[in-house]
């Protein structure tokens, strides 16, 4: 089965913004309709969909849920029940950028706990909480497959390796001036 | 064919057939929680194991096919001790209440515990939350009861094609519910309670009136009247050890008297004369689509039924126009009792409680409608199951088996054969052109016995037409019509026939839906367990109730006719309309 990958759904989500803001949900709307029709003959289309809209959306909110509901002729229960299933699926909102700690036994064993710490610490909330900015979550991952690399934490697409818990202030600051970077140049 | 052994003895079944099917054509009893009969098995409840000779491990019969010589045993050691462990498993997370639990004389659960010799549960541990969810008129819903069997999720997406449950969450965190496990009053439930007809367990039932009910006959300042629907007579027995299909009318009478009613009336009166109504407003939009050449809505959609009239609102709103506006037989005759009865007997509308006696639990929405209040009060009052019924009679103390036979109260005990078969899928169809062909023709139905064996029976879409000739002046325009008519029963079968419909492959003029598979003698207010072969005894009892009438067309009902002439004038006419006839609004899907 052919999923469209998170970058390509990002850079179509990007690129039909050339001031570089946030498309507008209705806009979303209409490339998460574009690749629901392309499903519409397959049969357990249902996750990849669900994928491509929380790449698009960064979460999965009620109102695009009911959407995809209608549209699939699929009953809302059914859709909400595949959702809560998965741990991947989130139906809250989430940061700009995710941050995931590898928790796998290699990264275990190197640390990743203090970094999962570190990353708590300096961003003040918990796993599965979103920071008041709505610029970062944090979750736990098992295992990006990068073991040689442990203790690993991805950010968004982005694989840091070897991550020391001194280091983390460093890492996020990269991540929040990327932000600013954005909004200095549109001013 | 395949050959196989189970317990030694030889059976032949089908190929493909599973283990569970070839034991119980032997009449081997296998227990079953999750199991639906004619639906795909899922194999959930795991109750159903047997040991396969040469296979590693025990497997569920409800979804394993049989292979040529294959040996089974059903009833060993090895078998007794997984299938006890299974159900203690089950019942260690299980919220019973079995002690007050109104589902312990027939719970599923507690009759296979108790047939596997369970005496102790040996897993202690966590039990998930309570949630009891009370948000509609019709069912109440205890996710502490659940076993996740998942049968009321089968029944809702497959056969009603409704899908308002669903299992949310994950592993011991799992709820049978609604999306989100939200109330099932924020999404789009039509209350038909095939689900509370199926759980084998007490998780899913009809909201209790009962209370409510004896409250009304023992406060004394009001008159209770109370209709029974005509698919009461034929289910009712089963309550106090009848088979089913057994006729109950008489004793069901009898007992509605003895309970404290002030009068006892039927439903299939109100039946007779919505035939009456939905006869005429037939001939009406056919007369304005063959002959002014108006724009009008065909076909027309009966509307008896309260869960298909939901099940349109929310999934066919484009089909609204289509439906009847006669109300149900429940309302006409809520209607009528605090109106037409009430200035009868000179009693105050508001002093008279109309109690119903529904096979439904939709019924128990349908009466709360804003719009079902067309005598300045709510029209119907209370809505009781048959097996409220059953419950309240065995609780009052009345021996059902040994009451005498009791009549019906007059104006509105009256019924002819035609309201009988109100109970049944085909039915209505059957019962309206018994009346609208005489009323076309002056002669009687042709078909024999006043039947129309291609409506009837089991299979989920059923069609049938009819050239119409030998008409009478005023209605020349029908002459040599081929009228077509169809009839389903089952949402999902309705489902499939609107489709027809809307992609151009079928046309009909006159259509019946009845929501709950059999129509309303198989609704989600009867007695526990209807399968197929339970269907076709009560639809055999109902038959056999309209062919020992002696009236059996509704318009020859001289009840009916006396309240046109005293009191609705005239089919149609100004107070048919306010009384008898309603409207309907889309609901939001989702």
């Amino acid at each position: 089965m052919s999923v469209p990958s998170q970058k390509t759904q990002q850079t179509q989500a990007s690129s039909s913004q050339p001031c570089g803001c946030q498309p507008s949900e209705e806009e979303m709307l209409r490339s998460l309709d574009a690749v629901i029709d392309g499903f519409k003959k397959t049969d357990g289309a249902l996750i990849p969909i669900l994928q491509t809209a929380q790449n698009l959306f960064g979460y999965l909110p009620a109102t695009v849920l009911k959407h995809i509901s209608m549209r699939l002729n699929i009953p809302y229960s059914e859709v909400t029940g595949v959702v809560s299933f998965y741990s991947f699926f989130s139906t809250v909102p989430r940061g700009k950028h995710v941050i995931r700690v590898c928790l796998g036994t290699a990264c275990y064993v190197r640390g990743g706990k203090e970094v999962l710490e570190a990353f708590k610490k300096n961003l003040k909330i918990n796993v599965g909480e979103t920071t008041p900015d709505r610029m970062f979550s944090l979750e736990v991952g098992r295992c990006f497959g990068a073991c040689g690399l442990a203790p690993v934490a991805m950010i968004d697409e982005d694989v840091h390796q070897r991550v020391k818990s001194a280091k983390i202030r460093e890492i996020i600051s990269q991540y929040q001036h990327e932000g600013e970077d954005v909004k200095e140049a549109k001013s | 064919m395949t050959k196989v052994l189970i317990n030694h003895q030889e059976v032949e079944v089908p190929a493909g057939a599973t283990i569970l099917e070839a034991a119980r054509k032997l009449g081997v009893e296998i227990p079953t929680l999750c199991y639906l009969e004619g639906k795909l098995p899922i194999g959930a409840c795991r109750v159903c194991l047997v040991e396969v000779e040469g296979a590693k491990r025990l497997v569920a019969s409800c979804s394993t096919p049989v292979t040529e010589g294959m040996r089974v045993h059903t009833n060993n050691k090895k078998v007794r001790e997984a299938r006890r462990t299974v159900v203690e498993l089950i019942l260690s997370e299980h919220e019973g209440a079995c002690q007050y639990c109104t589902r312990s004389e027939d719970c599923e659960l507690k009759k296979i515990a108790s047939h596997l010799g369970i005496e102790d549960v040996h897993y202690k541990g966590e039990k998930p939350p309570v949630h009891i969810d009370a948000s509609t008129p019709a069912l109440v819903r205890d996710s502490g009861k659940c076993i996740k069997c998942r049968r009321c999720v089968t029944v809702c997406r497959e056969v009603q094609g409704v899908g308002a449950l669903f299992p949310q969450n994950r592993g011991y965190k799992t709820v049978i519910g609604p999306a989100f496990a939200m109330d099932l009053d924020h999404v789009a439930c039509v209350q038909c309670g095939q689900c509370a007809a199926i759980c084998p367990v007490g998780a899913i039932q009809e909201k209790n009136d009962i209370d409510k009910v004896w409250e009304v006959i023992e406060n004394g300042t009001k008159h209770v009247v109370v209709q029974t629907a005509p698919a009461i007579r034929a289910a009712l027995g089963e309550c106090f050890g009848y088979s089913p299909g057994t006729l109950v009318t008489g004793k069901m009478v009898t007992a509605l008297r003895r309970l404290g009613f002030n009068a006892v009336f039927d439903t299939n009166f109100a039946a007779d004369l919505t035939i009456i109504e939905e006869g005429n407003e037939l001939l009406t939009r056919l007369k304005k689509a063959l002959v002014d050449k108006e724009p009008v809505s065909l076909p027309m959609f009966t509307s008896c039924s309260p869960g298909w009239i939901k099940f349109a609102e929310y999934y066919y709103p484009e089909f609204l126009p289509n439906l009847s506006t006669c109300k149900s037989p429940q309302q006409m005759f809520g209607a009528l009792a605090k109106t037409y009865y009430a200035a009868q007997k000179g009693i105050k509308p508001e002093d008279i409680v109309v109690v119903s006696v529904m096979p439904c639990t939709a019924k128990k929405f349908e009466a709360q409608r804003p719009e079902m209040n067309a005598s300045g009060f709510q029209d119907v009052d209370y809505v009781l199951t048959t097996r409220e019924l059953g419950f309240m009679i065995e609780s009052a103390g009345i021996d059902f088996k040994n009451l005498e036979d009791g009549q019906m109260d007059s104006p509105l005990g009256l019924s002819t054969g035609a309201a009988d078969i109100f109970a049944n899928t085909g039915g209505v169809m059957e019962a309206a052109l018994r009346t609208v062909y005489e009323v076309v023709t002056g002669r009687e139905f042709p078909s024999a016995d006043l039947r129309l064996a291609p409506v009837e029976g089991l299979k989920g879409i059923k069609a049938a037409s009819l050239v119409i000739q030998g008409t009478l002046p005023e209605w020349n325009f029908l002459e040599n019509v081929e009228v077509k008519v169809a009839v389903a029963h089952g949402l999902a079968n309705a489902a499939d026939l609107l489709d027809q419909i809307k992609e151009g492959k079928a046309s009909f003029h006159f259509i019946e839906i009845m929501t709950c598979p059999g129509g309303c003698i198989g609704g989600g207010g009867q007695p526990r367990y209807t399968d197929d072969s339970v269907r076709l005894a009560r639809i055999n009892a109902i038959y056999q109730e309209d062919a020992g009438k002696k009236l059996r067309k509704s318009h020859t009902n001289p009840q009916i006719q006396k309240l046109y002439e005293e009191y609705l004038k005239k089919p149609l006419g100004e107070r048919s309309h306010h009384l008898l006839h309603t409207h309907y609004h889309e609901r939001t899907k989702v």
